[in-house]
């Protein structure tokens, strides 16, 4: 079967539900897919140990009030079928969706890196942590260390510690100084200053990163380099993040330009292809408010509405502005570049250790060599640590960008006869 | 209230529960055992990783990305 859109929406997190609900007026035909259960993308994740706020839950009500707009929930896109053709894939089928104008709102992924232990079950990611107890992990009693850095770190532990957990550490790789100068900004951006209290919390300490995860067959502890210190923490669960990495990979199959790591856009949001914008996190990091308004603006400018459009972009500035202050203050110090030893895995898919890396110049002939990279993730999470360790540039993917049924993979040969 | 199979263990969890969650409510929070034979358990959280890829009714999905149904297979050994 297939399937067609004037106006298709890949990620229904705050820039694709934004994208969507401006788009709505002009009456266009409307499809946003979503791989998750719900709408929200990440920040807005529901779950029965969720907290949405009320915006989240008034966007999701006029989503599912506007009559042209249609979510497919719990649904991935596997490959390009054919010019502005994809085949998605949910729980139950797949099938071709073509469409006419196209918005990438797909969001951002944790940049983990690899560190001894890190496999351990017990140690998440600092934003996967968040997520998987808005899904209802049980964390009632736990001793918790959130480590990496950014403010998803804050917001992590607080949705630990709302759920019950001991938070004993936040340890966060920047200096105090840079951390310090950020927290002098926040009066700036009130909405953001309540979100930012808790870098006051007496368990944050800036300048600290993580060593090592201790334990035989789970986490049992967490060994900290804390402020010219080495510490050593009993631990049920670490959750460890090292801020946000745009996912650009559908971008680049469909032959977007990259800007840095993250997919290039203009002042429309428009990418480099002609009818295919981009908007949120997956044009480079920068919250929910800088999410809602980029996809706002890119749902305007695909239905041709360029006034309102253009009377969004300052709006868009000011969220910009805060977000080039944040990347600042929590850039990486080198020395994480070093936490991994020889027998560190690096791939998890593929079990591939740091020292099967070393001596390789390229990501392509690492692969080749190693299978790094090869395996179900497709690179997603060694690409971009290895990425941040060597400089290594992944390259674009190729088909299909996820395991993907065979029933699907049959689709690509459902063309009407000529 | 959904009841589902976990390893063939019956397990009861609240409504809106992800299969992620459950692996820890009714088990030791794992989903998967690696190419050289460690157990594994959901890292990212958000259908990045795919270390949480569990069987359920016969077919492979994530963990993270699936909420819990009455009467669902879930197996982490498969």
């Amino acid at each position: 079967m297939s399937d067609f859109a004037d106006l298709l929406i890949i990620g229904a997190g705050p820039a694709g539900m934004a994208a969507a609900l401006a788009a709505a007026p002009s009456g266009a035909r409307i499809v946003v897919l979503d791989d998750n259960p719900l709408p929200g993308g990440q920040i807005w994740r529901d779950g029965p140990q969720a907290n949405l706020p009320k915006q989240a839950r008034e966007m999701r009500e006029r989503l599912q009030a506007c009559s042209n707009i249609r979510r497919h929930c719990a649904t991935r896109v596997i490959a390009c079928a054919g010019p502005k053709q994809l085949l998605v894939e949910d729980p139950d089928r797949g099938w071709l969706i073509g469409y006419d104008k196209l918005i990438l709102c797909t969001g951002a992924r944790e940049l983990l890196l690899p560190f001894p232990g890190w496999t351990l079950p017990g140690v998440t990611g600092a934003g996967g942590l968040q997520a998987l107890i808005k899904g209802g992990l049980p964390v009632q009693g736990e001793r918790v260390v959130i480590a990496g850095s950014g403010p998803l770190l804050l917001a992590s532990a607080a949705t630990a510690r709302h759920n019950g957990a001991q938070v004993l550490r936040i340890a966060e790789q920047a200096n105090t100084s840079a951390v310090a100068g950020f927290a002098a900004q926040l009066p700036r951006w009130p909405h953001k200053l309540l979100q930012s209290f808790t870098l006051f919390n007496p368990h944050y300490r800036s300048g600290t990163h993580v060593l090592a995860a201790l334990g035989n067959n789970r986490l049992e502890g967490v060994r900290l380099q804390q402020q010219g210190e080495i510490v050593e923490l009993e631990c049920d669960r670490l959750g460890c993040g090292f801020g946000l990495i745009p996912n650009t990979q559908l971008g680049q199959a469909l032959g977007c330009a990259l800007d840095g790591q993250a997919l290039a856009v203009d002042a429309w949001q428009a990418s480099s292809r002609v009818d295919h914008y981009a908007a949120g996190e997956c044009t480079g990091f920068g919250g929910s408010e800088l999410a809602l308004v980029e996809g706002a603006i890119a749902g305007l400018a695909a239905v041709g509405d360029v006034e309102a459009a253009r009377a969004l972009w300052p709006r868009r500035a000011r969220w910009q502005a805060f977000a080039n202050r944040l990347n600042k203050a929590f850039a990486l110090d080198p020395k994480l570049k070093s936490l991994a030893q020889a027998d560190t895995l690096v791939c998890r898919c593929e079990d591939v250790s740091y020292g099967a890396l070393s001596g390789h110049s390229r990501w392509r002939e690492a692969k080749l060599a190693s299978r790094c990279g090869m395996g179900a993730c497709q690179g997603r999470v060694c690409g971009g640590a290895t990425q941040h360790l060597f400089g290594w540039q992944p390259s674009a993917p190729r088909p299909p960008f996820s395991p993907a049924r065979i029933e699907t993979l049959l689709c690509l040969d459902d063309t009407p006869p000529a | 209230m959904p009841e589902l199979l976990l390893d063939g263990r019956a397990l009861r969890v609240a409504d809106g529960t992800s299969v992620a969650a459950a692996l820890a409510l009714g088990g030791d929070g794992c989903s998967r055992t690696s190419v050289i034979g460690e157990r594994r358990a959901p890292l990212c959280g958000m259908g990045i990783c795919q270390e949480c890829r569990v069987t359920i009714d016969g077919r492979r999905r994530l963990a993270c990305q699936t909420l819990c149904r009455d009467g669902m297979r879930v197996e982490t050994r498969a």
